[in-house]
């Protein structure tokens, strides 16, 4: 379908078009493509889509493996019993296994399945949990896959998310309407507003080349400073009558039903928003994949001097995404304040998922789905984390440092295969310095 | 540079056509400025005595405070801030084509003042406390945007900065609280921050992983594990978390110059460090054998590696030489201002020590002033709470960042990186 529907202006890709020319003109475009890379995040972003997912897998047992030894060494118990070791070296071990298994349990316990909860319907809350914490960081991986799949970053889920979460949540408590239509505008009202909060930092790499890096950095601070304002200022964002820079709460209307009210069992808080982020991934693999903005989207992904020469208005293409990013963004924030915390909010409703959701799209190598799994394995991690917590006194914090290991050796290919031994594809770029780095030497002798 | 001639320079005596640019930016921004210094006088007056401390108990030379009338006072300056701006409108229009410098810099000290009076009509603002206060919290800013010029000439986007001072304040309060010695500290400072910079350089120069990518994750590991063992082991254990601060050295007679004697030479050593790191990196860069390299490094790599610089070397250790730099930032909340180290306490002063870097255009001495700047801003902000504002305070905070877009986006001045910044090398 695709096919018939698509402009031709944007549809020529690049390997028909160099098998369709002819030798002696394909011949001179060489040294211009060599001399005229594509900039760096295109071959980084390359290199996130064809390393496989063994890698993924390692690296989460690396971060594990990590984390492990953090918790051990923090561990009382195994400091006393490391205190003899030499006189009996088993305590030690024995503490060890204790402490890392039973924060490992619990964790699991708190994110998957706890069957100390009684019966199934309790038992198997937890995993709820875990897709609720799951959906914001999906929808909002999803935001940033959608930029690195442009060759852009969108480091600004923090003010994006803050920014939504206040249009959301405006609608949410001063307009009064019917159920259906008012989780509809509110949920709309937060794209917008996340949309056009990224839209800046679009619109001015577009003008004026300024590096959207930084501006959505600086924009984070921006949303969160005009919100703190906002949210201390009667009649803006405060409940009245309030001392606390809070919201008032959403009217029952706005709120995302759980799934609890559609089951009628348990206390389930896996609400709408699950599914809003179930549709958004299936519309951004349609997107990416099915659509011809799409291939735009990849063609100046993959090289935006090739993609201009095709035709492709490309700061257009940077425009478009930003804003659709930006929406993305705008549905992690509603789901947060129609969803989660529907009493009110503060200016930490964010909740890190701004910066969360770069490390779900690295690990799901910006692909739809993928991002969607790996969403559901941090949320996983969080739900967890929480439980770890309070059962066995290890902070939350450590599942900050899993999650970025994980990213930090899923990024660098070569280092999981160095650490484990693996064969080196030969498209690796340290295989090709170390080959060029011996031909000099070869010519010395 | 100005030395380099275009090709054809033999022909006839080439008589260069001087393009007159005429920028109106200054003069523009000045008038909206001078016009809000004439609402403060006619339309908003205040009226009233303004005071303005000039000197602490403390100090050797007793400064009368300075009691200016405030309704007369704003007029006054606002009618010289309007002569300004029209003699920024003269240097454009008749002059060189661009208002100078110094205009604008006595066209802001004079605002501000028109600003503090008004603001402060029949209160007291605490000249000295102001500007300790706008050093206090410029010390971080400054050390973190040398370190990111360094690392950024060199052509490595320094995003961790964040994580380098927090690191930097949490190796200092663990080895200042085991050893006792604050100068030990100070060098755990160092060296922790120099691992996060080893970590940044291995993985964006080794493996070639994207250097944004890189930081941003870094930042969060860094949170992460400073937080996980505050939380573990520095709140059950606060013997762990109480570094020896540095003791306050006077710097015997200049610190008794009045005013500014004390809020520049009444300092921990950390303070002194940071004076003569400032002078070094500007020194270094411009006038020394490492500084050319590591710039040649950074705009061109190709040509550097072609002349015989081994650019991956001398990136890795320029990056770790910034984060050692950063590191001391993140010493001087332990070992200075807090004492203690709490739990993300650097609270986003990377990102404006990072937005000082672009601000100050990469130049070591413009983005020291740029950190002084959103200091002060960020000081101001708390300084005005204490009185009573118009302005909201969240406003001010926002201010560096909001300035940052707009360098950035050229509005003000303009900022180009260092040509390679961001790029890995990969020798063809």
């Amino acid at each position: 379908m695709s096919d018939k529907t698509t402009p031709p202006a944007g549809e020529t890709p690049e390997a028909v078009e160099t098998e369709q020319v002819p030798v002696e003109q394909r011949a001179p475009e060489a040294p211009v493509a060599q001399a005229d890379p594509p900039p760096a995040a295109n071959r980084v972003l390359r290199e996130i889509l064809t390393s496989n997912w063994l890698i993924s897998l390692l690296a989460i047992v690396v971060a594990l493996l990590i984390g492990a030894i953090l918790i051990a060494v923090t561990d009382p118990a195994v400091q006393k019993a490391a205190g003899y070791f030499f006189a009996r070296p088993g305590d030690t071990f024995r503490a060890i296994w204790e402490s890392v298994s039973g924060a490992y349990v619990s964790l699991f316990q708190g994110a998957v399945y706890n069957p100390k909860r009684g019966d199934f319907v309790n038992a198997i809350k937890p995993l709820t949990e875990t897709l609720t914490f799951a959906t914001p960081l999906i929808t909002a991986g999803l935001a940033v896959a959608l930029t690195f799949r442009v060759g852009m970053f969108n480091i600004g889920g923090r003010g994006q998310i803050l920014v939504a979460a206040a249009c959301a949540g405006w609608v949410s408590w001063s307009i009064d309407l019917p159920a259906p239509l008012h989780i509809l505008l509110a949920t709309v009202a937060a794209c917008v507003g996340g949309a056009v909060w990224a839209g800046i930092a679009g619109v001015l790499k577009a003008r004026t080349g300024a590096h959207e890096v930084i501006v959505t950095i600086m924009l984070n601070y921006v949303a969160f400073y005009l919100i703190s304002y906002l949210l201390k200022t009667p009649g803006a964002l405060q409940a009245p009558g309030a001392n606390t820079p809070k919201s008032p709460p959403a009217l029952p209307s706005a709120v995302y039903p759980t799934l609890s009210d559609l089951l009628g069992v348990g206390s389930y808080r896996l609400h709408l928003g699950f599914l809003f982020a179930i549709i958004a991934t299936i519309w951004l693999w349609y997107l990416l994949n099915r659509s011809s903005m799409g291939f735009r989207f990849r063609a100046v992904g993959e090289n935006p001097h090739a993609a201009r020469v095709a035709g492709i208005s490309v700061t257009r293409v940077y425009i478009v995404a930003m804003l659709l990013s930006g929406g993305l963004m705008g549905l992690a924030g509603a789901s947060q304040v129609l969803g989660t915390t529907t009493t009110g909010f503060a200016a930490g409703v964010d909740a890190g998922i701004g910066f969360d959701a770069i490390t779900v799209a690295l690990l799901g190598r910006s692909k739809p789905w993928g991002v969607f799994f790996s969403g559901i394995l941090f949320g996983a991690l969080k739900a967890g984390g929480y439980t770890m917590q309070a059962s066995q006194g290890i902070p939350i914090d450590i599942v900050l440092v899993v999650q970025s290991v994980i990213v930090l050796l899923i990024a660098a290919p070569p280092l999981v295969r160095s650490i484990f031994r693996l064969p080196r594809p030969d498209a690796e770029p340290p295989a090709r310095r170390k080959r060029t780095t011996a031909t000099p030497e070869a010519v010395t002798k | 540079m100005t030395t380099t001639a275009p090709a054809p320079a033999a022909s006839a005596p080439i008589v260069h056509e001087k393009a007159l640019v005429r920028s109106w930016k200054t003069p523009i921004i000045l008038g909206v400025f001078a016009l809000v210094a004439l609402l403060m006088a006619f339309v908003f007056p205040n009226s009233g005595e303004t005071t303005f401390t000039l000197s602490t108990t403390v100090d050797a030379i007793q400064l009368a405070p300075l009691v200016v009338p405030t309704q007369i006072t704003v007029i006054v300056v606002a009618v010289l801030l309007v002569l300004a701006a029209l003699g920024a409108v003269a240097f454009v229009r008749f002059g060189p084509g661009r208002a100078p410098l110094w205009i604008s810099v006595v066209f802001a000290v004079l605002f501000l003042f028109a600003f503090l009076t008004w603001v402060a009509a029949d209160k007291n603002i605490p000249v000295p406390g102001m500007l300790v206060g706008t050093l206090a919290l410029s010390v971080p800013l400054i050390f973190g945007a040398l370190g990111g010029v360094i690392s950024e000439r060199g052509g490595v986007v320094n995003i961790a900065i964040e994580g380098q001072l927090l690191f930097g304040a949490f190796s200092a309060a663990i080895i200042g609280s085991i050893t006792g010695q604050p100068v030990i500290a100070l060098i755990a400072a160092m060296v922790g921050a120099m691992l996060v910079s080893f970590v940044l350089a291995a993985f964006s120069i080794k493996y070639l992983v994207d250097q944004v990518i890189v930081g941003v994750v870094l930042n969060v590991l860094v949170v992460g594990l400073t937080s996980f063992f505050y939380s573990k082991v520095l709140t059950s254990d606060p013997s762990l978390n109480s570094p020896v601060k540095f003791p306050i050295w006077p710097i015997p007679g200049l610190s008794e110059i009045p005013i500014l004697g004390p809020v520049l030479f009444r300092q921990t050593v950390i303070v002194y460090i940071m004076y003569i790191a400032v002078f070094l990196v500007w020194f270094g860069l411009f006038k020394t054998r490492w500084g050319l390299r590591l710039r040649a490094v950074g705009e061109h790599p190709q040509a550097a590696d072609t002349v015989g610089i081994n650019v991956n070397r001398t990136r890795f250790w320029n990056v770790a030489l910034a984060g050692a730099v950063v590191g001391i930032g993140g010493a001087y909340y332990t070992l200075d201002v807090v004492g203690q180290f709490g739990k993300e306490m650097t609270n986003g002063a990377g990102f404006i020590a990072l937005a000082a870097v672009i601000f100050g255009r990469w130049d070591p001495i413009r983005a020291t002033l740029a950190g002084l700047l959103f200091g002060f801003a960020t000081n101001l902000q708390s300084v005005l709470g204490i009185i009573g504002s118009p302005v909201p305070s969240d406003f001010m905070l926002m201010l560096p960042y909001v300035v940052t877009i707009f360098a950035v986006a050229g509005l003000v001045g303009v900022s180009r990186a260092p040509a390679a910044d961001g790029t890995p090398y990969i020798k063809s």
